[in-house]
């Protein structure tokens, strides 16, 4: 795919942003998944002892 | 045995055609595919089997953790090794429309996505669910991409026979993730897998053995002749049945599943050996196409079992 060039800058096609959105997206629910897997993990493993351990 | 000035020289770096500085044209779905999705599946259900029958209780969440880590992994191993093997990819019919040699995905993509995933992923199972499946896991990913891919791979014929031991970690991954150690039983499902890679694979190059010769992969058809390969795929057969059966011999499993495993090893023995016997035209290439696509369904068919054989009080023992 031949992108367009401007003198300081590529412009993305349409196409680009779109698949660049795409991935952004899936990046985004990845991390979502994440953090609510380590929450759900820690919920689990300590329960209401997160609350009582020692800093 | 080295072969690598046997086919044709396989060059490094990948070429002007994968070095282009353009902006991203990937998409999610390529993305996907460098996971081998396919692959993944075989990985996730060993894996689930390996957690399910082990002996203890883990909470879901846990274990959802843990097989999530596993599949993701599997398929960093897929992304790092479509990262290095684009080259290979890029000449065998079978994979040159995957998303590197395509031009859809960039090689620095694929290296930064896998490599990212792995680390993840290990990190992620040895943090959250236990160390040995962490580093069982690890170890399985720099089998793979470091003794398989980059080494194995395209310098003997017994590739895939010592690769297929990452293949065969998953359900030995998922027992370990529950026990936090590791017996005979997960063993023997790392048996089942590993013996069964051979015959399952050498099928596969049988009849693509001109792309791997292309290639300059030095698959077993490639370098030995397809003869051998035939008499080494009803070897591996043979031993691969009676193995399949130890769970049930070892009293792992119960009868349902030593009656499957039984049923299954006679009929790979069955088409193996009509590998081994037709080795002309049609009927050759037919009996390669047939004994490739039972063995998918050999391991899904065992491990099943082996599930089933638990659910019904076959491995209570274990409890």
């Amino acid at each position: 795919m031949n992108t367009p060039y401007d003198e300081n800058r590529i412009v993305l096609t349409e196409e680009q942003v779109r698949r660049r959105r795409g991935r952004s997206i899936a990046i985004a629910l990845s991390l979502a998944l994440f953090v609510v897997l380590v929450y759900a993990v820690t919920v689990v493993k300590l329960g209401p002892a997160v609350l009582v351990r020692p800093l | 045995m080295s072969l690598a000035s046997d086919g044709a020289e396989l060059s490094r770096p990948l070429g002007p055609a994968f070095a282009r500085a353009e902006p991203s044209i990937a998409s999610v779905e390529d993305y996907l595919a460098l996971l081998k999705p396919r692959v993944m599946s075989l990985v996730v259900f060993t894996a689930l089997v390996g957690m399910l029958v082990a002996p203890g209780h883990v909470h879901p969440v846990i274990g959802f953790t843990a097989l999530l880590c596993i599949a993701i992994g599997a398929g960093a191993s897929g992304a790092l090794n479509m990262w290095y093997d684009a080259d290979i990819d890029a000449v065998m019919t079978r994979t040159k429309s995957r998303p590197i040699p395509a031009g859809r995905v960039q090689p620095g993509e694929a290296l930064a996505f896998g490599a990212t995933l792995a680390v993840f992923s290990v990190a992620t199972l040895g943090l959250l669910v236990n160390l040995l499946a962490g580093a069982l896991l690890a170890f399985t990913i720099f089998f793979y991409v470091f003794v398989y891919t980059m080494w194995l791979k395209r310098s003997t014929p017994q590739n895939i026979v010592i690769g297929g031991a990452a293949g065969a970690f998953p359900p030995m991954i998922g027992w370990a993730a529950v026990t936090g150690d590791v017996t005979l039983a997960p063993v023997l499902m790392f048996l089942i897998i590993f013996l069964w890679t051979p015959p399952h694979f050498w099928a596969l190059s049988l009849l693509k053995s001109d792309d791997y010769a292309r290639a300059g992969v030095p698959m077993l058809p490639v370098v030995a002749g397809h003869d051998e390969t035939r008499r080494q795929i009803l070897i591996y057969s043979l031993i691969l049945a009676p193995v399949g059966l130890a769970p049930s011999l070892f009293g792992f499993a119960g009868v349902l599943y030593g009656a499957v495993a039984l049923g299954c090893g006679a009929m790979m023995l069955m088409l193996a050996w009509r590998v081994y016997r037709d080795r002309k035209g049609q009927p050759a290439v037919s009996a390669a196409r047939k004994l490739f696509a039972f063995s998918l369904l050999y391991v899904f068919l065992l491990f099943a079992a082996l599930l089933a054989d638990y659910e019904i009080g076959g491995l209570g023992w274990l409890r």
